[in-house]
């Protein structure tokens, strides 16, 4: 009898094994991914689920950046379950209003939301809780502390993690150590050729690097490409620059505000000094430079004609595409710092002896379920079909997707060496810079209040009307902060504050 | 009769309450929408009387887009009337050719615009664009056309009278067309030159189609945005900015949808009467004193 139920176990384990074998083959096949690993969101998980006659609607931005991955993965959720899936992409523009209106007007339009993360402050009244079973997630488990963060309102994650962003420091690494340039550099400006450890001396590197034929192909270089269009995400590029000067890291409660009295810090010496130096950088920018865009930044810089360029991943992803001209010529480093910063405290400028960094959480793309969806649980489901480890390690490895490192497991130099052919020590600056930035003390997040958009379109104009000429650095943001005085007022003191002390608690580690 | 009257009511009523519906509703919801503080974090529509109004007289931005739409509008519509009544009268008597010119002309009038403006963005990219490597082929520097307040203005106006030389030609071109030989014929016995006889006949016989076609571009015109909006994004500063791409920032971008429908209204009203008055001065100076 013993010896009928080993067998009989045996037999079974057999089968088991063999099926979940095959089946593991045939996703990989089917799906072209490397391949499935077992968990509640794996391929087979969710192949076990029947969703049939039920309707899921996504809505998402345009193909490819974050449009392409969901719909890619929406048609493999279909195949899998049986659900039908609708995907609307939208244009940036027009995104934060077509997922809005809906919900303002009472309508049960989408299902599963892919937008901003900084419209949370906005949108977090009409968000579904991610569901403690996909908290405890292996994949969510992995997820980085800025990422939770980023995701959180409350005490509660109302965002599903699947990208993480962050604005950093990209430089061509055969100029930096080219004998000939170090010369060149240091008979003009006196010093060695490092790597800007402040925006000072980004400005300097650039202006020395800027107008003349540096790479040898014909064209003219320049040392910096930076997001200079007005209403093309230039907000971001001037709070990485301004964040060094104007968020002191032993002052607390507030880099936008002062949480306390809800004053404006916009136009404190930090910010101006940020802007006076956006402002002279733009001297030696490409010519048309004040008018790029993420796209032309990212051109600029991968496509070789920039020495140096700080934004979101996408400019280093292009630069190592297989195809670059610069592929494993650049390296990653954290965001300039500044050796004076201001202290809003005592009114004063504090000297470091190192530069203080002040690195930028900048927001990405997240994920969220409507609270009024009626299929929350194929919803979340998706997305954690979305976000599996298969479909992750297969999406980072596309620059169109948008998607980036945000799992701790992201951040294993081997990866980008074995799947991408990185070069080590290029993989090891990339792992090291984007993890660096989750163990600072010092962060900066967006400013994730009701009206975001008000603010930072506000901000985005008054930086450019200095960099136009049009006023000068302080009169742009005197001019931001009585707009912001207003809109504060608009919305309400206590709803902006009340909003900002959840930002405020992050940047404080709270 | 009255069976009669009542069938011609009833036949029109569709038509009226569907023109009601498209017309006036929008419009009527879009002055109730400005007189509530709708935005991000104010949803629905809620009372707070002529907030939106007061605030926007105090808005210098607004005020400034405005005079700045002025200039560029009349400037591209006054060099789309000069350009199109140029060519129009060169193809005139050309009656061979005038078929393929009418076809070529079209083209830019057909394209969209979102699509030419990327085009031209493109062409004037200070750095890769054709435009400044022509130049520079020529001898000459480059231009910074798009970071530059003056020449960014003058790409705006450039994109326009492209895109809408050929509707103020096809329409001139039409009215030429249809013009009586006979005054044409006394001014040749008389022994006129072409200049008078184009001062004295053409232009005076072509007012009444001009002050048309000034008027319905001029309209077309005050709401130019698609260019702004793909070429400068209202830059550099906010130097191109147009009334309308600041209401659509303000609306869409900003979500301020009570203080945007405001706008809107205030642009309506301001369009309607400007207009009227310069089709009235129009009509007056060059219907009345050329004919």
């Amino acid at each position: 009898m013993k010896t009928r139920v080993l067998i009989s176990a045996v037999s079974m384990f057999a089968l088991i094994s063999s099926s979940t074998t095959f089946a593991s083959e045939d996703y990989a096949a089917r799906f072209g991914i490397e391949n499935d690993v077992p968990g509640m969101c794996s391929y087979a998980s969710i192949d076990a689920k029947d969703y049939s006659g039920q309707t899921l609607n996504i809505i998402t931005h345009a193909i490819p950046v974050m449009g392409e991955p969901t719909a890619l993965h929406a048609k493999q959720f279909e195949e899998l379950t049986g659900a039908t899936v609708n995907v609307v992409h939208v244009p940036f523009g027009d995104l934060f209003q077509r997922i809005m209106i809906p919900f303002q007007t009472g309508q049960n339009a989408y299902d599963v939301l892919f937008y901003g993360s900084l419209w949370i402050g906005d949108l977090n009244p009409y968000l579904a809780p991610v569901p403690e079973k996909y908290r405890n997630s292996p994949g969510m488990q992995d997820v980085t502390r800025n990422y939770i963060d980023v995701a959180t309102w409350d005490d509660q994650m109302i965002q599903y993690p699947v990208d993480g962003d962050r604005h950093y420091l990209k430089y061509r690494t055969d100029i930096f150590e080219n004998p000939d340039m170090q010369a060149r550099f240091k008979s003009e400006t006196g010093r060695d050729l490092t790597v800007p450890a402040t925006w000072e001396e980004y400005n300097e590197v650039a202006r020395v690097f800027s107008g003349w034929d540096w790479s040898g192909d014909g064209n003219l270089n320049y040392g910096s490409a930076e997001v200079a269009k007005r209403d093309d995400l230039m907000f971001s590029a001037f709070i990485s620059r301004a964040a060094a000067y104007a968020k002191h890291p032993n002052v607390k409660g507030g880099f936008f505000f002062d949480l306390e009295t809800m004053e404006p810090q916009i136009n404190n010496p930090g910010f101006v000094k940020g802007l006076e130096l956006f402002v002279e950088a733009s001297r030696d920018w490409a010519p048309g430079g004040a008018n790029f865009g993420l796209g032309d930044e990212i051109f600029a810089f991968g496509g070789g004609q920039a020495l140096m360029s700080y934004s979101w991943d996408d400019a280093f992803i292009q630069a190592q595409q297989e195809d670059s001209p610069i592929r494993n010529q650049v390296a990653a480093a954290p965001l300039p710092g500044a050796s004076e910063v201001w202290n809003r405290d005592t009114g004063q400028w504090d000297s470091f002896d190192e530069p203080s960094r002040a690195p930028y959480i900048t927001w990405g793309w997240t994920s969220a379920v409507s609270d009024r969806s009626e299929n929350k649980e194929m919803a979340f489901d998706y997305l954690c079909f979305f976000s599996n480890e298969a479909n992750t390690e297969s999406d980072l490895q596309i620059g169109r997707f948008g998607v980036n490192p945000y799992r701790e497991s992201h951040f294993d130099s081997a990866f980008w060496t074995d799947k991408l052919g990185w070069d080590a020590d290029l993989a090891t600056s990339y792992v090291e810079t984007l993890s660096g930035m989750d163990s600072s003390q010092n962060r900066v997040f967006d400013l994730r209040v009701p009206g975001v958009s008000q603010f930072m379109s506000s901000m985005a104009t008054g930086v450019a009307s200095a960099i136009a000429g049009q006023a000068t650095p302080q009169e742009a943001l005197d001019g931001v902060a009585a707009e912001w005085k207003q809109i504060v007022d608009r919305i309400g003191v206590d709803t902006v504050r009340e909003a900002y002390a959840r930002v405020v608690a992050l940047e404080d580690n709270q | 009769m009255y069976g009669l009257t009542r069938y011609k009511l009833l036949f029109l009523l569709p038509g009226l309450l569907i023109l009601l519906g498209i017309i006036l509703f929008p419009l009527g919801f879009t002055i109730r929408v400005s007189f509530s503080g709708w935005d991000a974090a104010r949803p629905g529509l809620d009372w707070i009387g002529g907030t939106n109004y007061s605030r926007l007289f105090a808005d210098g931005r607004f005020w400034e887009s405005l005079s700045r739409l002025g200039a560029i509008a009349f400037t591209s519509v006054i060099l789309e009337y000069l350009l199109g009544f140029a060519l129009a009268l060169l193809v005139w008597r050309q009656v061979r050719f005038r078929r393929l010119t009418r076809v070529l002309f079209l083209i830019p009038m057909m394209t969209t615009p979102v699509v030419m403006a990327v085009i031209w963005r493109t062409i004037f990219h200070e750095s890769l664009g054709p435009a400044n490597d022509l130049l520079s082929l020529l001898g000459m520097g480059s231009i910074p056309w798009l970071t530059n307040s003056f020449w960014a203005t003058v790409v705006v106006i450039l994109v326009d009278v492209w895109q809408w030389t050929p509707f103020m030609f096809l329409l001139l071109l039409a009215g030429l067309l249809s013009l009586p030989r006979e005054p044409f014929l006394a001014a040749a016995i008389d022994g006129a030159g072409p200049i008078r006889t184009f001062f004295n006949v053409t232009f005076p016989a072509m007012a009444p189609i001009s002050v048309g076609a000034l008027i319905i571009r001029l309209i077309e015109a005050s709401k130019i945005m698609e260019t702004v909006y793909v070429i400068t994004s209202g830059g550099p500063g906010t130097s191109t900015e147009t009334s309308s791409y600041y209401i659509f920032i303000r609306g869409l971008r900003d979500f301020q949808i009570g203080y945007a429908a405001a706008l809107s209204v205030t642009y309506l009203v301001i369009m309607i009467v400007l207009l009227t008055i310069i089709a009235k001065s129009l009509s007056r100076y060059l219907v009345k004193n050329g004919a």
